[in-house]
C-alpha cells in the first residue's frame, strides 16, 4: 500500500503498527491517492523522503508532522497560566513605565516638550548646529499634525532603551567576567537578534492582553536588548590587559577594578551599544504597531491596510526624521566620550 | 648598588622550587618534569609549556635584583609570581620567611597594596585620570581620598622631575614622562618592595640611560628591595647588585655581576657577554690585586668602583703602569695596568653556544 510498509513488515512491527489505529483526517495526497487506486510499486525516482507523513501513511502509529505542530501549540497553552503567574508581576512595572511615559509626553503641553528636548539634546551633543536641526524636524512633524504620534513613538523608545541599557549593561559584564556566562549567552543572542521581528509577537500575544502595553513593551526589548549587552562585553574584553594588571597589582578589589577602570575604559564600545539598542527601538516600535502599540507606525499599518498611501508615506517619512535624530545625537554623545578618551588613549 | 663584599643584607624575598607549568594538567606535568623530562619533549609529549623550573633565588632588603634573559625564557611570568599575578605551579614563595602562597584573598590585597608596587613595560597608567590621581592610586585603592594623598604624590612627582604635570593627562605626556609617573605611583605606595617588569625597554635609549640614573639615584636614597626584569644586559649590569640569568625557565647562573662577567659558566652566558663593552662595565675591585703593601711605584690613585675605561683614560694607553687602589683614604689593593687589559678579553665565545651556530 504504502512505500514504507516493508519496513515494519520486515521489522515484525505491523501489529503495534496497527494496534489502536486512528484515522486521522485525510490529506489531499490520500484522497488522490485512493481515487487513482493506489500506486502499486512506486518508482524509485518517486521515492519520497521518509519523513514523519510519509511514515506515518505506512504506519499509523507514528505521528505526523501536524501532531507537532499542534504538540508545540498545546503545550505553550498548558504552561502559559503558570508562566502567567510568574511573568505578569514581574513585568508589571514595565506597562505603568509605558502608561507614565505616554502619559507625561502627550500631556506635556508643545511649547514646554519641544524645549526640554532640545536641552536634551544640547546637553548630549554640545552642538547647535544638531539642536537646530532637530528643532526644524519636531516643528516640521508638529505642523503636518504629527506631533502627537511621534512623542507617542518617543515615549516608548525612552522607556524601551532605558530599560535595555538598564538590564543590558549587567548582563554584559556577567558575560565579560566569565567565558561560561559567555558561551550560554552568545547563541541566545543570536536567536534574539536572526528571529524575523514578528515571531516574537506570537506566544506574546497569548500570554498578554493585546490592551497591556508591556506586550510591546516586551517585544521591543527582547529585541533591542542585543546590540548593548555584546557592546558591553566587548568593550571590557577589550580594555588593555597591562592596565588591568596594574589594578590587580595595586591590590585593587573586583568592585574598584570594575568600576575604577573597566567600565570608564570601556565606555565608547557601551556607547555605541546605546546607539544601536536606540535604533532598533525605533523599527521594533513601528512593527509593535500591530498589537496596538501606539506612535507613527499605527499610520504606516493604516497606509498599508487601507491602502492610504499618502498616509503611509508621510509617517514612514517621520519615522526616518525620528531616527536620524537618535542616531545623531546618540552619535554626537558617542563622539564626545570617544574624542575624550581616544585622546587619552593616544599615548 | 655595588654594595661592598662583608656587608650581608637580610633575604628579604625568597623563592623556594618554584615550578610554572602552562596547561590543562599542570600538576600532571609536573610529575614528568621531577621525573627529568625537558622542555621541548614535554611540549611534544603532553603539550604543556615549562614556564619556570626550579627556581631558587634570594632577593636581599636594599638590594637591585635583575633577572635577565631573552623573550620567552620565564622573567616576566616569574615576576608576576613575587605578587601572585599569576599562580604557580609548586613551590614557596618566603616574604620575610612568611610563605605568600598561603595567604588567602584578604592578606594578598594587603600585600598587594602594602608591601610591593609594580612597575610595567608599557606604563599602564589609567588613561581617564590625571597624573597627581595616577601617583595616588595606590593610596586611592586603600581608600584615601585625594585630599589626603594629594601632598605624598605631588612630592613624588617632584622628585621624578615631573613638578607642576599633576594636572595633566597620561598621553599628554612623552613615553619618558610617562615611566617617571609609573615610577612616582610606585614609590608613592610606600611599599619596601618594587617589582619593575622591563620597565625602561619600551624607552629611547638616550631617555633609559636617564631613567637608570634615576632609579640609582632614588635607590641610594630609598633603600628600596628592587626586582627588576630586563633582557638587556648592559641595563642588567648597570643596575645589578644580584643577577639572575634565566634561559628556558631556568637559572643557568646568579651572582653579583662582576663575577658573572669574569667566569660565566654556562656557554650561552658566554655568548651573551661577548658583545658588551667589558671597559665599561667592569669595577677597579674586580680585577685588582688585594693587597696593602706598597711594593711598587705607583702611577696614580683610583677608587675600587671606577670603571677600567676610566683608569685607561687615567693612564693615557699606558700598559706598562701600575695604579693604587684607595677606598675611604687607605689601600685596599693595587692594579697592573697589564692585568686590567688581560681581563678586557673576553671568555672564548662558546663552540656549540648560539653564535657558533649561527654562523
Amino acid at each position: 500500500m504504502a512505500t514504507y510498509d516493508f519496513i515494519f513488515n520486515g521489522l515484525g512491527l505491523r501489529e503495534w503498527c496497527d494496534k489502536d489505529a486512528t484515522t486521522g483526517p485525510m490529506s489531499m495526497a490520500d484522497l488522490l491517492a485512493q481515487g487513482s487506486g493506489g500506486g502499486e510499486g512506486t518508482p524509485i525516482w518517486e521515492l519520497p523522503f521518509p519523513s514523519l507523513d510519509a511514515l506515518n501513511e505506512a504506519c499509523p502509529a507514528i505521528a505526523r508532522t501536524r501532531d507537532l505542530t499542534k504538540g508545540v501549540e498545546t503545550s505553550f497553552l498548558d504552561i502559559k497560566d503558570t508562566l502567567k503567574i510568574v511573568l505578569d508581576p514581574i513585568t508589571q512595572p514595565l506597562s505603568w513605565f509605558l502608561e507614565g511615559a505616554l502619559y507625561a509626553f502627550q500631556n506635556t503641553p508643545w511649547f514646554i516638550m519641544i524645549p526640554i528636548l532640545l536641552a536634551v539634546v544640547y546637553f548630549a551633543s554640545k552642538s547647535m548646529k544638531l539642536v537646530g536641526f532637530v528643532a526644524f524636524s519636531i516643528l516640521f512633524l508638529a505642523f503636518i499634525d504629527h506631533y502627537n504620534f511621534a512623542m507617542q513613538t518617543l515615549a516608548i523608545i525612552f522607556v524601551c532603551a532605558f530599560l535595555c541599557v538598564l538590564l543590558g549593561v549587567p548582563i554584559g559584564i556577567a558575560m565579560s567576567r566569565s567565558d561560561t556566562m559567555q558561551r550560554l549567552t552568545i547563541p541566545v543572542l543570536d536567536m534574539l537578534q536572526t528571529l524575523p521581528p514578528f515571531v516574537y509577537l506570537i506566544p506574546l500575544i497569548f500570554l498578554f492582553s493585546v490592551t497591556e502595553p508591556k506586550l510591546y513593551g516586551i517585544a521591543i526589548i527582547l529585541y533591542a536588548i542585543v546590540p548593548v549587552i555584546r557592546l558591553t562585553d566587548l568593550g571590557i574584553r577589550l580594555v588593555d590587559k597591562e592596565v588591568i594588571e596594574a589594578a590587580e597589582a595595586f591590590g585593587m578589589t573586583d568592585r574598584q577594578k570594575l568600576y575604577g577602570v573597566q567600565i570608564p575604559l570601556a565606555l565608547p564600545n557601551i556607547m555605541a551599544g546605546v546607539n544601536q539598542t536606540i535604533m532598533m527601538s525605533l523599527a521594533m516600535v513601528v512593527i509593535a504597531s500591530l498589537v496596538s502599540a501606539p506612535g507613527l507606525g499605527v499610520l504606516v499599518l493604516r497606509g498599508i491596510r487601507n491602502l492610504e498611501l499618502g498616509v503611509g508615506l508621510i509617517a514612514g517619512l517621520g519615522i526616518v526624521l525620528l531616527a536620524v535624530i537618535l542616531d545623531r545625537v546618540t552619535k554626537a554623545a558617542l563622539a564626545r566620550v570617544n574624542a575624550a578618551s581616544a585622546a587619552q588613549r593616544n599615548s | 648598588m655595588n654594595g661592598a663584599a662583608g656587608m650581608e643584607k637580610d633575604v628579604k624575598i625568597s623563592i623556594r622550587n618554584l615550578y610554572k607549568i602552562f596547561g590543562s594538567d599542570p600538576k600532571g606535568a609536573l610529575e614528568n618534569v621531577r621525573a627529568g623530562m625537558g622542555k621541548p619533549e614535554l611540549m611534544e609529549k603532553h603539550r604543556h609549556v615549562l614556564g619556570l623550573q626550579d627556581i631558587n633565588v634570594d632577593m636581599r632588603g636594599g638590594d637591585i635584583t635583575v633577572i635577565m634573559g631573552l623573550s620567552g625564557s620565564g622573567k616576566s611570568t616569574l615576576i608576576r609570581h613575587l605578587n601572585r599575578l599569576i599562580e604557580p605551579t609548586a613551590g614557596q614563595i618566603l616574604l620575610d620567611g612568611e610563605d605568600v602562597l598561603a595567604y588567602g584573598e584578604r592578606d594578598l590585597r594587603r600585600l598587594r597594596r602594602e608591601q610591593m608596587s609594580m612597575v610595567f613595560q608599557h606604563f599602564a597608567l589609567l588613561p581617564h585620570r590625571t597624573v597627581l590621581e595616577n601617583t595616588g592610586m595606590a593610596r586611592a585603592v586603600r581608600g584615601e581620598t585625594k585630599a589626603d594623598f594629594q601632598d605624598d604624590a605631588l612630592k613624588w612627582l617632584d622628585r621624578v622631575g615631573l613638578g607642576g604635570q599633576g594636572g595633566q593627562y597620561p598621553h599628554q605626556l612623552s613615553g619618558g614622562m610617562q615611566q617617571r609617573v609609573g615610577i612616582a605611583r610606585a614609590l608613592a605606595s610606600d611599599s619596601p618592595i618594587m617589582l619593575m617588569d622591563e620597565a625602561f625597554s619600551a624607552l629611547d635609549p638616550l631617555i633609559r640611560t636617564d631613567m637608570q640614573d634615576l632609579l640609582l639615584e632614588l635607590q641610594e636614597e630609598l633603600q628600596k628591595t628592587v626586582v627588576f626584569i630586563s633582557h638587556d644586559l648592559d641595563e642588567a649590569l648597570k643596575l645589578a647588585d644580584h643577577l639572575v640569568i634565566l634561559k628556558d625557565g631556568q637559572v643557568v647562573q646568579q651572582g653579583e655581576p662582576q663575577e658573572i662577567l669574569l667566569h660565566p659558566n654556562d656557554p650561552y652566558i658566554v655568548d651573551f657577554i661577548s658583545d658588551i663593552n667589558r671597559a665599561r662595565v667592569l669595577r677597579v675591585r674586580s680585577v685588582m690585586e688585594e693587597t696593602t703593601a706598597q711594593d711598587r711605584e705607583f702611577a696614580g690613585e683610583v677608587g675600587p668602583d671606577d670603571t677600567l675605561e676610566s683608569v685607561i683614560a687615567i693612564s693615557e694607553g699606558n700598559t706598562g703602569l701600575c695604579y693604587r687602589v684607595m677606598r675611604d683614604g687607605a689601600q685596599v689593593g693595587a692594579l697592573e695596568m697589564q692585568k686590567l687589559v688581560r681581563a678586557l678579553v673576553p671568555t672564548g665565545a662558546a663552540e656549540g653556544g648560539i653564535r657558533a651556530k649561527a654562523v
